[in-house]
């Protein structure tokens, strides 16, 4: 079994919730990044997104958009991300997938990327600009090398793009809570929901929901919808602020 | 030649390796539910009569083919002619494009549209579409473009569109059209996004172009009537590739020759330019695959031209595929001939060019004269220059 879905399976024997917390490579410096890597496992999250930085990441809202420019800014690229994987898996084995815009994996070369990541010890890879219908290739060589693609569905899903999601989903599902953009305000509203439980009609697979999810309050509410949530933007800006994230992270996790 | 354009793109929108959906998940039932919109009233009477009626009494088409002869003289070599898009109601083709979605999104129900613009030009046609069919409207402009265009923008503003300032990234057309996609992303239900032209994800190039394909239709059957043949070579500017592809689509089972023109900038050594074909490599950028400027960490790069238009890193899918089927020819103005052509059409013809038509412009200066008296080009004049004497005097140093 896959190490994604191992943690999931063991927190479900204990009825608890995955914490996934999502950090940006190279904000303010890789040394950072693998210092923050230490402190959120250390306060209890279970899986680590690390993001890759890009020139025009059009799903991500303003706070994750300037880490974005930061880490380019240090010259944070794919190929330095991939190095900090695998130095991070000298002291841990903590379950990590990279976020990634789809264009800096087209240009390293899908195959060569897929190869390259999972020998570094990435677990997964999550590529919100990248549908299934699109991604053969991919889903076919992180097959070979048991690297999970995890895929993304949104409010606005209908039952066709939830099959062909869930179908190509391993790890788990990215349910995005908000027809919007990462680090938007939160509802938990009935499309929400609808969606969410048409999503899990669908599949055994686990579900984690991300984007907008601010505070412990936020972080309970949503971690009862689901097998796990994911928190972005507001671990980024306590970064930006250079504030701390492990009281944060430790919040998080005994709220759910 | 073979019917092959007529066999792209297929159901995923792939022109061959080009093209394709490369969007947030959430954005998926929406281009769904476009797709399936746009099939449906492109075939529907009501909707073409009504598009029809706009494009003759509103947009003011058909637009003049008109023979360019003294330019021709000057230039001595094959008659060219100009295809008068920059006589359209708000100065260029963007116009086609804009209100036809307008009147879609009308139909779809939707109650808002959005865009993004560089120069001004797509913004204005959006704003004047939601203007006329009745629909809110949100124009997206970089704050560096909305410095150099403080005109339009105002223009914008008396549509009654609300323009709002991108201040990420570089400030310019790219940023816009991601914050254009966000804005869609969190409004899909009740949005639609006037995409301004040949790009995008699935189904927007092909979409853009039959909006835009009046162009070539009618210049045929202009050429046709005026010289009872076809004409040897067409020539148009490509930026996104919208008042090209409209122009090259309707000869593209002839024998005519085809020429593209990017902004070579200061030159492709330079590195400052948006010659995609000359200094791009494959690439996924806002929606599809194509021709794209990026560095080799696959981050994209800055570009630069004279011309806002045509200042943009990737280019529309189909033109890559009809370079690699050998059907249209690509090549380069630089701001410098392209400058030159805009004084010399002024001076030769009482017609100011946009900078952006200024490249096809200089393009035909190259061309024309090694070519016999009988021959005959067409040259797209996508737009008008009225938006780009401001900048021209800048940049000659005259203080108006």
């Amino acid at each position: 079994m896959n190490k994604i879905e191992n943690v999931f399976k063991k927190l479900k024997q204990t009825d608890r919730k995955a914490l996934i917390s999502y950090i940006m490579a190279g904000d303010p410096d890789l040394d950072a990044t693998k210092k923050f890597v230490a402190e959120l496992e250390e306060a209890g999250a279970d899986i680590i997104e690390l993001g890759v930085p890009f020139s025009d990441p059009l799903a991500d809202g303003p706070t994750i958009q300037r880490a974005s420019e930061r880490a380019l800014q240090q010259g944070t690229t794919l190929r330095k991300v991939l190095a900090l994987v695998r130095e991070i898996r000298q002291t841990s084995q903590i379950p990590l997938i990279l976020m990634t815009y789809y264009n800096p994996v087209f240009k390293f070369g899908i195959e060569k990327f897929v190869i390259e990541a999972a020998s570094a010890g990435v677990n997964g890879v999550i590529i919100p600009d990248l549908i299934p219908d699109e991604a053969d290739d991919f889903i076919a060589v992180a097959r070979q090398y048991k690297l999970d693609t995890i895929f993304l569905l949104a409010p606005t899903s209908t039952l066709e793009r939830i099959k062909k999601v869930v179908k190509a989903s391993t790890g788990f599902i990215y349910y995005v809570s908000i027809t919007g953009i990462t680090g938007a305000e939160l509802s938990i509203n009935d499309p929400m929901k609808n969606t969410l439980n048409l999503i899990k009609d669908n599949t055994n697979k686990p579900v984690a929901i991300g984007f907008g999810i601010s505070n412990p309050e936020e972080a309970s509410e949503i971690s009862k919808l689901a097998n796990g949530i994911i928190v972005g933007s507001a671990i980024v800006k306590r970064i930006a602020g250079e504030k701390d994230i492990k009281e944060f992270t430790r919040s998080l996790r005994d709220a759910i | 030649m073979d019917a092959f354009p007529k066999k792209v793109p297929n159901a995923k929108g792939h022109f061959g390796p080009y093209g394709g959906r490369f969007v947030p998940e959430t954005l998926m039932p929406a281009l769904i539910e476009l797709e399936t919109a746009y099939k449906k009233y492109k075939k529907d009477r009501n909707f073409l009569n009504e598009l029809t009626l706009l494009q003759k009494d509103f947009i003011g088409r058909p637009t003049p083919l008109y023979f360019a002869k003294n330019l021709s003289n000057t230039l001595g070599g094959a008659k060219i002619y100009l295809k008068r898009e920059d006589l359209c109601h708000t100065g260029a083709h963007k116009i086609n494009n804009a209100l036809a979605q307008a009147l879609l999104a009308k139909k779809m129900g939707k109650s808002r549209i959005i865009a993004e613009t560089g120069a001004g030009q797509h913004g204005v046609a959006t704003a004047t579409g939601a203007a006329l069919v009745g629909l809110k409207c949100e124009i997206y402009m970089g704050s560096e473009d909305i410095r150099r265009q403080s005109l339009n923008v105002f223009r914008m503003r008396l549509l009654d569109a609300k323009v709002t300032d991108v201040n990420v990234g570089s400030k310019t057309l790219k940023d816009a059209i991601n914050e254009a996609l966000r804005d869609w992303t969190t409004n899909v239900q009740n949005t639609h996004y006037v995409l301004g032209t040949a790009f995008g994800p699935h189904p927007y190039p092909v979409m853009v172009r039959d909006f835009q394909s009046v162009i070539g239709n009618e210049a045929r059957k202009q050429i046709l009537r005026l010289e009872k043949r076809l004409p040897d070579c067409l020539i148009a500017c490509v930026g996104g590739g919208s008042n090209s592809i409209g122009l090259f689509s309707a000869f593209l089972e002839d024998q005519t020759r085809m020429i593209g023109v990017e902004a070579g900038g200061r030159g492709i050594s330079s590195g400052e330019h948006a010659a995609r074909f000359a200094g791009g490599s494959l690439g996924v950028f806002q929606g599809c695959k194509s021709y794209l400027l990026q560095n080799d960490d696959g981050n994209v790069l800055g570009t630069h031209s004279v011309s806002a238009g045509l200042d943009y890193a990737s280019v529309g899918p189909e033109h890559c595929y009809l370079r690699d089927m050998k059907r249209i020819e690509y090549t380069y103005a630089t701001d410098e001939k392209a400058l030159r052509a805009f004084e010399l059409l002024s001076r030769t013809e009482g017609i100011i060019p946009a900078l952006e038509s200024a490249h096809a412009i200089a393009e035909a200066v190259k061309t024309a004269p090694a070519m016999p008296k009988d021959s005959i080009i067409i040259v797209n004049l996508s737009g008008r220059g009225d938006k780009d004497v401001q900048e021209v005097a800048r940049i000659k140093g005259i203080a108006l």
